[in-house]
């Protein structure tokens, strides 16, 4: 089929019946009634909403989330992450190998494929980008985990094949690609989605209201029978902030699709439509409780004592009953955690594990090897201080709201006055990142990538995010440092068990200091109207429109 | 007083009864969760159901009522104070200070309360109880909120200054403390006690605003205003009517308010 073709019930189709003859208006019924079988038709306009205006059309540096579902929806990329199966999948590349122990890459690429507005795909387009996202000076979030390779050497080799060597090796480094859409060499580096290699461009926005991303006529997938792909003429993404009202305009058939629901309103749609509403068990975004543990914090000293001491966290985690955080808090529809690790990222999860019991009995246990013991209903500490700490949490967020409800009274249980207290998004930031003026939080989190390399921000002692003590100079615990060693040593080998080795062995070490409590992994809700086909949610973003392209609306 | 005043007296002395001993008439503990039976509907044991934690609905409205009877009648009294103060004062004295006050009054009216509020917290120590964050969130309420009352207080006092009688009374020798008290205050009484009764339901429900930011009553003390949040889910409103306790408790409340200080008003 040539760009710019119809497929069945377009236009032209309506002309060529006109002018047919009986005959052939009969061969053609027939390939209507056989072409009922297929998925889909080039029609329709699929409507789904994003929490803010994209922030950003240029690929390379879409950071919040808005800006990344454009890119995820408009981006051809070299190498994709397939989200159902969680492996890596041919794209723009056909193929790839690397070598030099793990420092080059060489990837072959699709030939005979073309951007939007018609113009080829050349090797030098695939290298102009990837330049740019290593460009130091642009700071492209997305170049960011390639910058970690040194300095790099990227060149095409012919017309379809490119390489790339980077100084220090980098491991997992296919994936990374799945985040680098390619643009046009001319717009490399400053690309707005317009001229693209995914199966829509941006094609309007309406500031505040909506993006309308338009069909790419040129897209190079096709489907089983050869039908070329999308089948959606177009998506409207409206920005829409308020999540009750995203579920009212879902039962209005304003949209289509929703790819995160909390419990609350996934019971509403629930209780209404139960086909609509779907649970696809864990996700990768736990909600989690840790304890501040900067030395410099602005606690009392009695106080810093009680939050580094590994038995007091482990105390705490044993005394909060996370199958009641669970089946209250987020109405059953989240499992307790194991680990750092959900379940639901099936290579890296440390099958090993053993879940945490409730058992308030066993934390008194470990409170008493502390000095700490009851006085009453009040647990004191060797001193004589009322164990009494504070939780924050962003306020508005119910489950959460709830669950940090159950932790104050599970801790009450064994003597401990938890002050709870929802404070607004940034408070938070600025006490957990700047003062460190504050004793515990509960927070969730959404891992983007699988890999545990993207989580070395978060793991490695001197990482800014890692979240009990960040920018440590040197490591300030012997398991700091055991940890810093295994996820070192994670990234710095290519092979596949050893890296899943040295992973296993940071959940461990995660698991016995407690430095983060992990209490549940939600569960992915999500909100499919039976007008959209071929939709297959699975729990990674975007959830119900990973496969986009294979998405068409019926009636 | 006529017989319905009477009674409206009588009911609302029995509802302050009632919650300020909530302890005695509560069927459960405020803070008790009982897991087994989250939203549970009114039952004998729960006589308006469990919410979402399975906490006995009675018990927190009981305690709700007791908390924001107490609080936020006390901060409407600061801030009428204040409002008194400062609006009366600079309006009564004029010229300069009648100007200062104006100035003062409108940047106060301009200020971003909410971001105000939010830095103000966020200078608070976290570690305090519940009880604590409840005085200190009415506390600044009324500390803060006494600039649109005191913009009434000012135009009527200011009126009331330039007034026949008291320019009759002034002509007269009348010493100005003895013009305040016995000519200005009674004519700006009424206008206080308005503003009084308008700013108790306004910080009821400016604290259960605020509790959405965290700067409110915080769990798991319960106020009208946090319970007053439940109605947010106005999807489960028509399937569990009990939900709207508190809505009605404190329209009848405030409307027993009402209805015998308009008496009062109007006897006066």
């Amino acid at each position: 089929m040539k760009a710019g073709d119809r497929l069945i019930g377009s236009s032209a189709e309506v002309r060529i019946k006109r002018r047919s003859s009986p005959c052939v208006l009969l061969v053609l019924i027939a390939f209507c009634f056989s072409a009922c079988g297929r998925p889909a038709q080039t029609t329709g306009e699929l409507r789904v909403t994003i929490k803010s205006d994209p922030k950003t059309f240029n690929p390379l540096m879409a950071e919040d989330d808005s800006s990344d579902i454009v890119r995820y929806l408009t981006g051809g990329v070299l190498i994709r992450v397939n989200r159902k199966t969680q492996e890596n999948q041919p794209e723009l590349a056909t193929s790839w190998t690397i070598d030099e122990n793990g420092r080059r890459i060489t990837l072959n690429l699709r030939p005979g494929i073309k951007f939007s507005d018609g113009t080829d795909f050349t090797a030098e387009d695939a290298v102009a980008t990837l330049k740019a996202a290593l460009d130091p000076n642009l700071h492209s979030p997305k170049g960011d985990a390639f910058r970690a390779g040194g300095a790099a050497t990227v060149e095409a080799h012919r017309k379809d094949k490119i390489s790339i060597e980077f100084e220090h090796p980098i491991a997992g480094l296919e994936r990374l690609f799945d985040e680098i859409a390619i643009s046009p060499s001319r717009m490399a580096g400053k690309a707005d989605s317009s001229v693209v290699l995914g199966p829509f461009s941006v094609g309007e926005q309406k500031a505040g209201e909506y993006v309308l991303l338009r069909r790419n006529p040129y897209y190079w997938k096709r489907d089983d029978s050869g039908h070329q792909l999308p089948y959606l003429n177009a998506v409207r993404l409206y920005v829409l902030s308020n999540r009750d009202t995203e579920l009212i305009r879902f039962r209005q058939g304003d949209i289509q699709l929703i790819n995160s629901m909390s419990p609350d309103l996934y019971e509403q749609l629930h209780s209404e439509d139960a086909s609509a509403a779907r649970d696809l068990g864990p996700s990768v975004e736990p909600e989690e409780l840790w304890f501040n543990e900067v030395r410099k914090s602005p606690l009392p000293e009695y106080k810093k004592n009680w939050l580094r001491s590994r038995n007091f966290r482990r105390a705490m985690s044993m005394a909060i009953n996370r199958a009641d955080l669970a089946r209250v808090a987020l109405r059953g529809h989240a499992t307790p955690s194991i680990g750092i690790v959900s379940p639901a990222n099936r290579f890296w999860f440390n099958q090993n594990l053993q879940p945490t019991p409730y058992d308030p009995n066993g934390a008194l246990e470990l409170l008493k090897q502390d000095g700490f013991r009851k006085d009453g209903d009040v647990l004191k500490d060797k001193a004589g201080h009322p164990v009494s700490f504070s939780l924050i949490t962003n306020a508005g967020n119910k489950p959460r709201e709830r669950m940090g409800s159950l932790v104050q009274q599970d801790l009450q249980q064994i003597g401990i006055t938890v002050n709870f207290i929802p404070l607004d998004f940034p408070s938070i930031i600025e006490r957990v990142t700047r003062t460190f003026n504050y004793d515990a939080v509960l927070l969730g989190f959404t891992n983007v990538d699988l890999d545990p390399n993207a989580q070395m921000n978060v793991w490695l002692s001197s990482a800014d995010l890692h979240e009990w003590n960040p920018a440590q100079k040197i490591p300030e615990t012997q398991w700091e440092a055991e940890i810093d060693k295994y996820m070192r040593a994670q990234a710095s080998t290519l092979d596949r068990k050893q890296r899943k080795l040295a992973f296993d062995r940071v959940q461990e070490i995660a698991a016995e200091e407690s430095p983060t409590i992990h209490l549940v992994d939600k569960n992915a809700l999500v909100a499919v109207s039976p007008k959209v086909k071929n939709v297959d949610p699975v729990v990674l973003t975007p959830q119900t429109y990973w496969n986009i392209e294979y998405l068409s609306l019926g009636k | 007083m006529s017989a319905a005043r009477w009674a409206a007296v009588a009911l609302l002395a029995a509802v302050f009864l009632i919650a300020l001993a909530a302890n005695l008439f509560a069927p459960a503990p405020y803070a008790k969760q009982f897991r087994q039976d989250l939203n549970h509907p009114p039952t004998q044991q729960y006589p308006l159901g469990t919410d979402e934690l399975g906490r006995d609905r009675l018990s927190r409205l009981l305690y709700g009522m007791r908390i924001s009877l107490l609080l936020a009648p006390a901060a409407a009294l600061l801030s009428t104070l204040l409002a008194a103060i400062v609006g009366g004062a600079g309006a009564y004295i004029g010229g300069v200070w009648d100007r200062l006050t104006n100035v003062v009054i409108n940047l106060f009216l301009s200020l971003p309360w909410l971001f105000l509020l939010l830095t103000v917290r966020a200078l608070l120590p976290l570690d305090v109880p519940a009880l604590t964050s409840v005085v200190i969130t009415f506390a600044l309420l009324g500390t803060l909120g006494w600039a649109a009352s005191a913009r009434i207080v000012a135009a009527t006092v200011r009126d009331l200054r330039n007034s026949e009688f008291v320019l009759q009374a002034r002509a007269s020798g009348c010493p100005s403390l003895r013009l305040l008290l016995r000519h200005v205050l009674p004519n700006v009484k009424p206008i206080l006690i308005a503003q009084f009764w308008i700013s108790v339901p306004l910080f009821i429900l400016t604290e259960a605003n605020l509790g959405m930011l965290g700067l409110g009553v915080t769990e798991p003390l319960p106020s009208w205003g946090n319970l007053l949040r439940e109605l947010e889910n106005y999807g489960a409103l028509a399937h569990r009517p009990w939900l709207w306790a508190p809505l009605i408790s404190l329209v009848l409340v405030m409307s027993l308010f009402q209805f015998i200080l308009s008496g009062e008003e109007y006897a006066s």
